[in-house]
């Protein structure tokens, strides 16, 4: 196992299956009365927030709480970083402070990268978003829950998405979800079309592994799972659509359209959702519609990670069960 | 390659036909100490451990006549070694649907070593449920016990030097079922 976890591009396909079928042993912590794991007990992970994300927060929190971490938030507003502290002495600080792992998420593509090569810190450092580069952790629940839909919860261990056929639609230029899950997924063998108009399609996108299309209906057909993008309006400096009826009725997911995906179809989204607009109410509100699954699956994705990355000391495993008794 | 006539070679010290004697002499003696196996579930402890439930748990059914409660119990969280080495990939945890509260809860494992094993999965059940009575069945005991802990049913007592390693195949796992001897240093992965 890695390191750190930067980039969903940095995963073998074996780490990533070895994750997933981790995250399915700690779904499974969820249906018990207690649940709480050891693992990771009297280990400090600082929650490094740079930018407001309390969905992302929450679950990663969730998920350090759940194997008996000590868990430190750190939110960039009201610290000294708006005084004028720079990323290198936050980090000496956590450094100093014997911090055993940073959960960073960042406005700036590269942070997480930056902290984890410059030597600042001795930690592993998980990346929970920059910029519009990566979410790993994003890709690897979209794929846990591709997985477990597609090829079943049980069946799915050891497996991955290999066929399986993803179509990514809307904002792809400023997604970091696209970006990670366009990588990761084509590790775990899926074939991919991005599905966009052309002003939201990056520069560059022919060298991704994946298809680009700008008609959504003439994908519908052939999809195992839909992932629709929020339009990051946030993100975005200059006009890049009409009006949001014309990309409503251009690239949004209504029943007519999810009608014409096969039988097995799911839609997916990293949420949050713009009803209306991205997707109707009646595709969210749908049981092929798996937005409240991806989040209970962020929990058991994100321990897997941090268990994996932490739970040992050494980088390789020879035999998991070779142990004293 | 002929390996019965090298001296540092593993030599089996039980064969198939003992292993489904003492795995049968087991399941008479949970029948007998728990008077019947009304209550009994079987835990498994991954990976050999979790087959050796499944057949004492048959060859419970072809004694009582009832259906038996097994499952597996993954220790890995609970190691206290989990910081010494590298990530293990984790096993399955199966709790039968009725759950462990206020029953008799066996756990199955094939070697009973230093113990620190049967340690955490005290701990994992712990964390699942509260059962009535937790007993211990294991197919062999080699000795050199680290924690006051003890087997309730035992196949096998073999009585091991620390240079030597003790390594249980079973059909599900390995194709047969063998337990052998050899020492440590020339054995190969997945002995203990």
């Amino acid at each position: 196992m890695m390191r750190h976890l930067i980039s969903a591009a940095d995963l073998t396909r074996d780490e990533a299956v070895r994750i997933l079928d981790t995250a399915e042993e700690m779904a499974r912590v969820a249906d018990r009365p207690i649940k709480k794991l050891p693992a990771l007990r009297g280990r400090t992970v600082c929650n490094l927030f740079f930018e407001d994300s309390t969905r992302t927060r929450i679950s990663f929190e969730a998920a350090e709480k759940r194997l008996s971490a000590d868990v430190i938030n750190f939110a960039a507003k009201g610290s000294s970083v708006s005084k004028g502290e720079s990323l290198k002495d936050t980090a000496q600080t956590l450094e100093a402070m014997g911090v055993d792992a940073v959960v960073i998420r960042h406005g700036a593509s590269g942070a997480p990268y930056r902290l984890a090569t410059s030597g600042w810190i001795d930690a592993p450092v998980i990346n929970a978003g920059d910029g519009t580069h990566q979410h790993p952790t994003q890709a690897l629940l979209d794929a846990f829950t591709m997985r477990r839909r597609l090829v079943g919860r049980d069946a799915g261990i050891g497996q991955d998405l290999a066929g399986r056929r993803i179509t990514i639609v809307g904002d792809v230029l400023h997604s970091r979800v696209a970006r990670s899950n366009v990588d990761l997924l084509h590790t775990l063998g899926a074939e991919v079309t991005l599905v966009a108009p052309p002003t939201l399609v990056p520069v560059g996108v022919e060298t991704w592994p994946c298809e680009v299309s700008y008609d959504l209906d003439s994908t519908l057909a052939k999809s195992d799972a839909i992932m629709m993008l929020r339009v990051q309006r946030e993100r975005m400096n200059a006009a890049f659509f009409p009006t949001e009826r014309e990309y409503s009725r251009r690239y949004g997911l209504d029943g007519d359209r999810m009608a014409k995906m096969p039988g097995h179809a799911i839609v997916m989204h990293p949420g949050p959702m713009v009803r209306g607009m991205e997707i109707t109410a009646e595709v969210a509100d749908s049981d092929r519609c798996t937005v409240i699954e991806q989040v209970a699956n962020g929990v058991s994705i994100r321990m897997a990670v941090l268990y994996l990355l932490l739970g040992g000391n050494e980088s390789d495993a020879p035999n998991p069960r070779t142990e004293e008794k | 390659m002929d390996t019965q006539h090298s001296p540092d070679a593993a030599r089996p010290v039980l064969e198939a036909p003992d292993i489904a004697r003492a795995l049968t002499r087991i399941a008479h003696e949970i029948v007998e100490r728990a008077k019947g196996a009304d209550d009994v579930v079987l835990l498994g402890i991954p990976t050999r451990g979790v087959h050796l439930a499944h057949r004492l748990a048959d060859k419970l059914e072809g004694i009582t006549g009832q259906k038996m409660a097994v499952g597996s119990l993954d220790t890995t969280m609970y190691r206290d070694d989990l910081r010494l080495k590298p990530a293990r990939t984790l096993a399955r945890t199966e709790i039968p649907a009725d759950g462990v509260d206020g029953r008799l809860v066996v756990l199955v494992d094939d070697v009973l070593f230093s113990g620190r094993t049967i340690r955490a999965a005290l701990d994992a059940l712990g964390d699942i449920g509260r059962p009535r009575a937790v007993q211990l069945a294991v197919l062999v005991d080699r000795g050199h016990r680290e924690l006051p802990i003890r087997a309730d049913y035992v196949g096998k007592n073999i009585p091991t030097s620390l240079r030597e390693a003790v390594r249980v195949q079973l059909a599900e796992e390995d194709g047969r079922d063998t337990v052998l001897l050899g020492l440590k240093d020339t054995a190969p992965a997945g002995e203990q």
